[in-house]
Order: structure tokens, then sequence, then C-alpha cells
């Protein structure tokens, strides 16, 4: 079974995230790291591919060349293969783009199962497995917190607003798994090694029949009008709790602010 | 004035509150028309009405199972079809899960702009600008759809839902849903158990447990209770098993945004202020001073919550008399 996981480079959530003056990501000046929700997809593809011998992981990104960072960090996890996309034509790109950019990728690869994450911690939208699939004419089988898969057919269990759902379909197909789906693997020293001997291409759009005027910021069919920097919040008054003074003053404090 | 379509949120017929903020902010931008996949009862036609819905579309399938069978795509389809005939100025969707992918599927299909988790739309010059909170919360992002007919998913308490009686006029569509949109079958769906108290993300108030609790969420319930408060819980809480994911509030959880948070024996990392940063009056319990959270409340308890809370339950129900 080939497994293509798709996974993002995106800027440190606990480091200084901003914008640059054309209110794109600052994706070169703020360090970055393989999306935290996307190692959860790499865990689950690793895992299929544990239980399903002959199986081969493909991890597919694309980014500046920073993000090849991203796929050596899947490589060590123990991914087989990487594949870079990278292009200045690419910078800017919206969600559209970007699922089109990683479309065309997955259709040169061999796939049975394309996994993803359940959303960027940068972006945040949870739209790039949803896109993929209507780009790729693939079922969507998305947010699994449990997988199961015995040959081609793939169960997860999906936990909605409303309801907890068993969704079912038939690979190929779109994956994609959330935070709950377990804990990812810790790359291991080995894997560190051999991670270096791994096959990692470096793609361009020219190598995906992708035109530059389909991609980018000019290409985006949404604009950022603008940014603003929330102003930091105030720290109010903190008392300590003795013998009871924090719960009276803390009742003060919601009778003066009417919630009581 | 286009028409804006707003996607009909419900649960079996019964129309979730969100879709009454989405067709008071349609208003905004045109004239709203009420878009329910599905049969609905006469008292949802009545509210749909009562919010302002100048038309009901009802939209239905030669094979009607198939958007309750089947995941998001035939949702996708159905709508695709409806905006192809009626030529909308916009389609304004919930921002829950399912919403988003239908949003998604839908811009590829109609070539569209997708902007998505607005916490407010308001028009300009007739076209949608929207604003988001982003980097948990520490931005804000203004944003438009510049090409296709634009397609927001609107996240809850965007807007306080106004009443305004629109002309209602229901109108019947038959969709066709291809096969290859019956892909991803719904094997099975166990609908969410009832609290008795307020939806997470609807809230006026939530008191959230974190790792503090150590498991137990008896004196954060009986606090929340007192205050008609919902519930919600930190990741550390809810992977430890203490509480089910459906109340985690953070990046991987749901967003908040009530009037007044309180945050017990939760420390403040930066995926749960994510999810809750943008709350009014935040407050904190925590028996460590050093928790970061305790940089971001307009008020701070340090002491144990096992200890506060209950006292501070006493404290509001006797005030509340």
């Amino acid at each position: 079974m080939n497994i293509v996981v798709c996974v993002k480079y995106v800027p440190d959530a606990t480091a200084d995230r901003h914008f640059e003056a054309d209110n794109t990501v600052d994706r070169v000046g703020v360090d970055g790291l393989l999306s935290e929700l996307d190692e959860y997809a790499v865990e689950q593809a690793l895992q299929l591919k544990e239980k399903n011998e002959g199986s081969e992981v493909t991890v597919l990104t694309v980014g500046p060349e920073q993000a090849v960072d991203a796929v050596r960090k899947a490589l060590q996890m123990g991914a087989d293969k990487g594949v870079h996309v990278v292009d200045d034509a690419i910078a800017g790109s919206d969600a559209l783009a970007t699922s089109l950019v990683l479309a065309e990728a997955v259709k040169k690869l061999e796939h049975d199962v394309v996994m993803c994450g359940m959303a960027s911690t940068d972006g945040t939208m949870g739209v790039v497995p949803a896109l993929l699939a209507e780009r790729l004419g693939l079922p969507q089988v998305t947010l699994g917190s449990v997988v199961e898969m015995q040959g081609m057919e793939v169960r997860i269990k999906r936990d909605g607003d409303t309801a907890t759902e068993i969704i079912g379909g038939t690979a190929p197909l779109v994956l994609s798994v959330t935070d709950q789906s377990g804990e990812a693997r810790y790359p291991s020293f080995k894997g560190i090694m051999a991670a270096k001997k791994k096959p990692l291409e470096t793609w361009s759009l020219s190598d995906l029949g992708v035109d530059a005027s389909q991609v980018g910021l000019s290409a985006a069919w949404t604009e950022v009008a603008e940014t603003t920097a929330r102003p930091p919040r105030t720290q109010g008054e903190i008392v300590t709790d003795e013998d009871g003074s924090g719960a009276k003053a803390l009742a003060e404090f919601l009778a003066s602010k009417k919630f009581i | 004035m286009s028409e804006i379509l707003v996607l009909v949120d419900h649960v079996d017929g019964a129309v979730r509150k969100t879709t009454n903020e989405l067709l008071t902010i349609a208003r905004r931008l045109g004239e709203p028309s009420a878009v329910f996949i599905g049969s609905p009862s006469d008292d949802a036609v009545a509210g749909l009405k009562g919010f302002g819905a100048e038309k009901i579309y009802i939209v239905s399938a030669d094979d009607d199972s198939a958007f309750t069978s089947y995941l998001v795509a035939p949702k996708a389809e159905a709508l695709a079809q409806l905006v192809e005939k009626v030529g909308p100025g916009a389609v304004l969707i919930s921002s829950s899960a399912e919403g988003k992918e239908v949003a998604a599927r839908l811009a590829v299909k109609l070539e569209s702009g997708l902007i998505t988790d607005a916490v407010d739309v308001q028009a300009e010059d007739g076209a949608p600008v929207t604003t988001q909170s982003v980097f948990a919360g520490s931005y804000t992002v203004q944003a438009k759809v510049t090409k296709g007919t634009p397609i927001i998913t609107v996240k809850p308490n965007a807007a306080t839902p106004e009443q305004a009686e629109g002309a209602g006029a229901v109108e019947q569509v038959p969709v066709t849903i291809s096969d290859a949109a019956k892909a991803a079958k719904i094997v099975a769906s166990e609908p969410r158990k009832a609290t008795g108290r307020p939806e997470l993300t609807e809230a006026a108030i939530v008191v959230s447990g974190g790792r503090g609790t150590g498991g137990n969420f008896e004196p954060v319930e009986k606090f929340a209770d007192s205050l008609g408060a919902a519930v919600g819980a930190s990741r550390a809480a809810v992977d430890s098993g203490w509480y089910p994911h459906s109340f985690q509030v953070g990046q991987t959880g749901k967003t908040v945004s009530p009037q007044l948070y309180v945050a017990a024996g939760i420390s403040g990392a930066i995926q749960h202020r994510a999810g809750m940063q943008t709350s009014k009056t935040i407050v904190a319990v925590n028996k460590d001073e050093e928790a970061p959270l305790f940089e971001l409340v307009d008020f701070g308890v340090v002491g144990d919550l096992h200890k506060v809370l209950p006292a501070a339950t006493e404290e509001v129900t006797k005030r509340k008399g």
C-alpha cells in the first residue's frame, strides 16, 4: 500500500509569529518546524505501514527552502521517502492554490491513502483535506480520532459537534486524523541516521505542470486587507487564598462585573 | 440587493442558534435566503422567517438519504447546484468541522475564494469584509474574497441574532447527487448526550478545568452550575481521560469567546490560550502563582481549586439568594 502524507512547515507557535508588509505570514524570519498536528498524520501513516507489509510512506510538503526540515523530521520518524515542492511563485498562496499544488504532486505519486493532519497550526483553517478530496475526486474520510484499515476498507471514528460518527470508505481516499488519534513517536537515533540516506526529491511547479499564474499571492482568490496585533491583555488583580479569602474575593469580583 | 445564501445548520431538523446569527449577518450584505438541506418542520420554517429569511430553499435529492448517509460531499454538490441557479452575492456557512469542509469543496466547484472562521462580517461597498482572529488570538486579520462567489464560514457568537420578519417564501429545490459524492459513508452515528448546560461555544460564561482538577471535575461543574455556565476542559484533562474531547477548549478543540471565562487548574499553554484568549473577562484559579495564564487574567486567585471553587460556589449561591 502506498501512503502519501501531506505535511506543513509552520512558524513555531511559541515564537513571535507575525506578518510581513504584504500581509503574508513571515515563514522565514521565525523558527519553523513540522506542524505538530501533522505529526499525528505521520504517526498514523507509519502505523498503517507497519500493519500492511510492503507499504511505503511518502512525505509531501509544499513550502519555502526551509520547509525541507518538516520532510526530514517525518523521514526521521520513519517515512520512506520525501518530496518537497518548492518554487518562488508559490509564496503567498491561499489554501485553494496550495491544495492545487498538493493535488498535482499527489497525482504524480502512487497513492492509496492520502493522509493529512486535521489543520495547520498557523492558518488553522482545516480545509486542505476536503480541498484535496474534491480536487482528486477521492472519498473524504476526515477528522478521525481512531483509524482502522482492513484491506482497502478504512473506518474512522469522527467526533463531530453534535454526534460521534463512524465513517467508512474504500481506498484510494483522503484520510485526515486529529490529535486524539494517538501520540506521535519521537525520532530514534537510528531513525535520524537512517533518514540521511532516504530519497528526497525537490520538485518545481513545472515538474507538476502547474502554471505560475495559478498560484502565489497575486493569484489568491482572497485578499488580506489588514493585519493588526491585538493589544496585550493587562494583568488584573491577583489574590492569594487564605482560609477562604480567595473565594470571597472572587465572588466580590464577579458581582462587581455583574456576573452574579 | 443581491441574495445571500445561508446554509441552515440543523440537527435532525432542529435549527441551531448559529443559523440565526448567519441570517442576521446576511441582512447586512443583502437579502437572506435560508438553504435547508432536508425536511424542515413548520417551526423551523417559521424560525428562519422570523430571523429575516426572504426565501427558504428546501433542498432534496432523488435519494434523500444521500445527505444523511454520506459525509460532506453531497451537501457541497447540492449547494453548488443552487448557487449556479440563483447567483448569490455570498454564501454563509457555520464554522463547524462539517461546515468548513462543505465550504472548501464548494469553493473548488465554484472556483471561488474561501474564508473560514470569521468572527465578524461587515459590508463594504456591497461586498463582505471579514475579521478573523489568528495566531492564538494575538492578531486580527481583515480579509475579502476577490474571485467568484464569496464563501465564508462564520464562528458561533459572531453576531447577536436579531429577529426581523422576512417574507419566508418557500421554494423546493430538487438536486442530483453523483455517485462519486456517495463515497464516504456514515456507517453509524451516535448523538451527543445533552448535559443540561449551555452549549460550550454559545455560552455567556464558561468554567474550564485542567490538570489541577486531578481528575475531579465536580468543583468545576458545581461552580459552573451556580453561574449558569458551560463546562470546558483543557487538553491535559481531556488527554488524561477526565473529560470528553467534545468539551476541549483550545487550538484542537473549541474556540470560545464568552463574556466570562474561568480557568481552574489550567496553566495556560499557547494551545489553550488560542481557544479562549478573546474572552471578555478572564479569571484563573491555580495553585501555581507562576502559571502563565495569570498574565492574561482580569482577576486571579492563587489557591487550591478544590477549596476555592466550592467556597466560591457557596458565595455565588448565597448572593444570588
